[in-house]
């Protein structure tokens, strides 16, 4: 019991301030990113067709941040001067066509539904269902629970039952052979419902696009209220974006 | 007289015509005499090339041999007689429709239609959506009933299915089902531009992004003969080491939680982010994706990063050893713990287990010691063995290596690093050629197996997860046990549902 008591002084309190104190990622993080459109037209050619998710519109000179992965790729190709990115992550969006992003100056934000503040405004349970992704997203979901972050003191959680659940957050394309769970899972959760669409698979397929086993994003199946691009997004992406939403911040 | 099989380097290509190629009765036996003298499968697929297809088999003993041979339209099972091929001949069924005759448990895999136009095997309708919805494997009786989890869990976790058949609160045999985020890996490989690849190869498993692109990274460079210098080889190492950190770390903080002690579970998840961080330093994303690509490293400053990383990590050290002393000292832990979930030498050497699971039963395997390549052929690891064979085991396990990755990393010299910011172009591999790529995930032997045609282009770019061999461990494990352990073995064996699932 000492021992016990002892370590838990030498671990401290290590729950981060945000949002109360603003939070800064270091620059190597790979975040929201500027689109420079004053770049020539042949270097933006190069990047798009180099953009292994072909998140790339050349001619609008446009990045779909729904698709992209954030690998970085067309950063190092254009050497910053098509896309630069940042160390900003917020990046979660209702509307989808806001990840569609060409300027330098560009923010994402989530007007927050007043509708939806007046009903999970102070708890909100989700039902995580992962269809297909590679773990990488739903490790960083988890990673919520954990001191540094602690969903917990929003009145946020996740919870072992659909029938518990306000809303769906979805990880993975949606793979064919979990097309039916997920939407057995969207029916059992009661009205008013959200959907959650969390890292580029749910959005587009992300990595897997185009394979005749990805449904390529919970949006071909069921309506969704919240973006959060990503490969994976990074935990105080989806914080972020998580309190936006509820009009907390 | 063709001999039986070539021995092969890991990750060293040699053309596809030195592969003994022989007929498919001396196949079979070769692999049957092999195995059954304590060889292992490193890999065992069948692939296509202009309407012919063929088995292909690396087995490893104390080295690493390959062999191969046209494959029959069905051909004796030999899972009967050896645990160790079920799995594998259940793939080349569903990926081919070559028939394993007489397979003591003949179902699906990953429950798709085979790629080869073939009748499918099982007889089972595509159409319908669960992959769960077959008969099981049930016991006859009063007082035995079936519990069937999954594929939605109850946390945070990939999907699964798990049948179990028990009497009262004991299970006495679990059968799982898997192939829900079947995501068509390997075919994608084969029909995508070799730009999407490095991508697919992350996502193979995202926590095990640097394992695998590890992997990826030697097979091309192999398939285009470029040498990775030093440099590459220690960051390759650290991300890999880090990757391993991050994990292990994890992994006693949930098996904590799963045995109700808090105070670690806690303090370790708070501290596996700290590792995830300088995983996000090195790469600008906190499992590493975008870093290890074929020919380069993409990250600059590596001297610098290496420096802040060995500071962060002997800071870090202290607090782990007395997290875990806390944890491991516990008697209420320990009670869970010794003699939970207990895989016996015998049955993990039937099996073929390998990696944590393996080392925890007695199972002396490590591919950085017995195939070393890159930096730990200079800096050569000792495996961490136990041989209880129960959670404790594999607790304990994760523990050494832990250890063992945070002296590895303290050790290392900064100015042999190098990284640059422009990754090579994945052009012109060498035709007609073969290469095996393995290294040592944090759950066990992942391997590459890549083969060419005569012109560059891919004929068949095989993954096998260190899962791929572990699911039948934890199906063994559960045997005997109550179902309320069953969160605790899983979380012990920890496994890939996605690697598996491809």
């Amino acid at each position: 019991m000492i021992k016990t008591l002892l370590t838990r002084l030498e671990q401290g309190n290590k729950t981060s301030a945000y949002p109360k104190k603003p939070v800064t990622l270091i620059e190597e993080y790979r975040g929201l990113p500027e689109i420079k459109q004053d770049c020539a037209d042949n270097l933006v050619q190069l990047c798009s067709e180099n953009c292994p998710q072909d998140a790339i519109d050349p001619v609008a000179k446009r990045v779909d941040l729904g698709k992209c992965v954030f690998c970085g790729a067309c950063e190092q190709l254009s050497e910053g001067r098509f896309v630069h990115f940042t160390n900003n992550h917020e990046l979660g969006v209702s509307d989808r066509q806001q990840l569609l992003v060409d300027s330098a100056v560009q923010r994402l934000s989530i007007l927050a539904d007043n509708r939806i503040k007046k009903l999970f405004g102070r708890s909100l349970q989700l039902r995580q269902v992962s269809a297909g992704g590679c773990n990488a997203c739903e490790a960083d979901v988890n990673v919520l629970g954990t001191p540094f972050f602690d969903l917990a003191r929003f009145g946020i959680q996740f919870v072992a039952s659909p029938r518990h659940a306000d809303g769906m957050l979805v990880t993975g394309p949606v793979t064919v052979n979990m097309k039916t769970a997920l939407l057995k899972t969207y029916e059992a959760i009661p009205e008013p419902k959200l959907v959650i669409a969390t890292g580029a698979c749910a959005i587009s397929g992300g990595p897997f696009f185009n394979s005749p086993q990805s449904l390529d994003g919970v949006a071909s199946l069921i309506p969704v209220d919240l973006f959060i691009p990503g490969c994976p997004p990074h935990p105080l992406t989806t914080l972020h974006a998580l309190l936006q939403f509820l009009g907390k911040i | 007289m063709v001999k039986e099989s070539l021995e092969i380097k890991n990750g060293v290509c040699i053309p596809r015509s030195a592969i003994p190629h022989l007929p498919a009765q001396r196949f079979f036996e070769t692999l049957a005499a092999v195995c059954s003298r304590k060889g292992k499968i490193v890999q065992y697929f069948a692939y296509e090339e202009s309407g012919c297809c063929r088995l292909l088999a690396v087995l490893r003993t104390d080295r690493l041999i390959v062999l191969e041979c046209d494959a029959p339209g069905e051909f004796p099972s030999l899972t009967r007689h050896d645990a160790k091929f079920n799995l594998f001949e259940r793939e080349i069924a569903e990926q081919f429709g070559i028939v394993p005759v007489g397979h003591p448990w003949l179902k699906s895999v990953r429950f798709h239609k085979n790629d080869a136009g073939k009748p499918d095997v099982f007889d089972q309708n595509y159409q319908a959506d669960i992959p769960g919805n077959y008969p099981y494997y049930s016991i006859q009786g009063d007082n035995i009933h079936e519990v069937g989890v999954g594929p939605v869990h109850a946390g945070v976790i990939e999907p699964g299915h798990f049948r179990f058949s028990c009497i009262g609160e004991r299970v006495l045999h679990l059968e799982i089902q898997l192939g829900y985020q079947h995501r068509g890996v390997e075919q994608l490989l084969l029909q995508t531009p070799a730009k999407r690849w490095p991508i697919i190869i992350e996502g193979i498993a995202g926590d095990s992004a640097m394992a695998n692109s590890i992997c990826f990274s030697r097979a091309v460079e192999a398939l285009m003969a470029i040498e990775p210098d030093r440099g590459r080889q220690q960051a390759k190492c650290l991300a890999l080491e880090l990757e391993r950190l991050c994990n292990h770390i994890g992994d006693l903080g949930a098996l904590s939680g799963d045995v109700a002690f808090l105070p670690p579970a806690s303090y370790f998840g708070r501290i596996r982010g700290e590792f995830l961080n300088m995983l996000l330093l090195l790469s600008g994303n906190r499992f590493g994706k975008g870093l290890i690509r074929p020919g380069s490293i993409l990250s600059g400053g590596l001297r610098e990063k290496l420096g802040a990383i060995q500071k962060k990590c002997d800071g870090l050290k202290k607090e782990i050893q007395h997290i875990s002393e806390l944890l491991f000292n516990a008697a209420s832990v320990l009670s869970r713990f010794e003699e939970t979930g207990v895989v016996s030498r015998q049955c993990a050497g039937e099996l073929g287990l390998v990696g944590v699971a393996g080392r925890a039963s007695g199972l002396n395997y490590d591919v950085r010691a017995a195939f070393p390549t890159g930096y730990y052929e200079s800096h050569p690891i000792e495996p961490q063995v136990q041989s209880a064979g129960d959670v404790y085991a594999r607790a304990r396990v994760r523990l050494e290596e832990i250890m063992q990755s945070l002296d590895m990393i303290a050790a290392m010299e900064p100015d042999a690093l190098s990284g640059q910011r422009k990754p090579a172009v994945l052009d012109g591999l060498l035709p007609s050629s073969f290469v095996v790529a393995l290294t040592e995930g944090w759950r066990g032997e992942l391997a590459h197996c890549v083969l060419t045609d005569e012109t560059g282009k891919l004929v068949r770019y095989k993954v096998k997860d260190p899962s791929f061999h572990n699911w039948s461990g934890l199906a063994q494990a559960l045997r005997g046990e109550e179902i309320s352990d069953f969160p605790l073995c899983n979380k012990s064996f920890n496994l890939s549902y996605c690697g598996f699932d491809l």
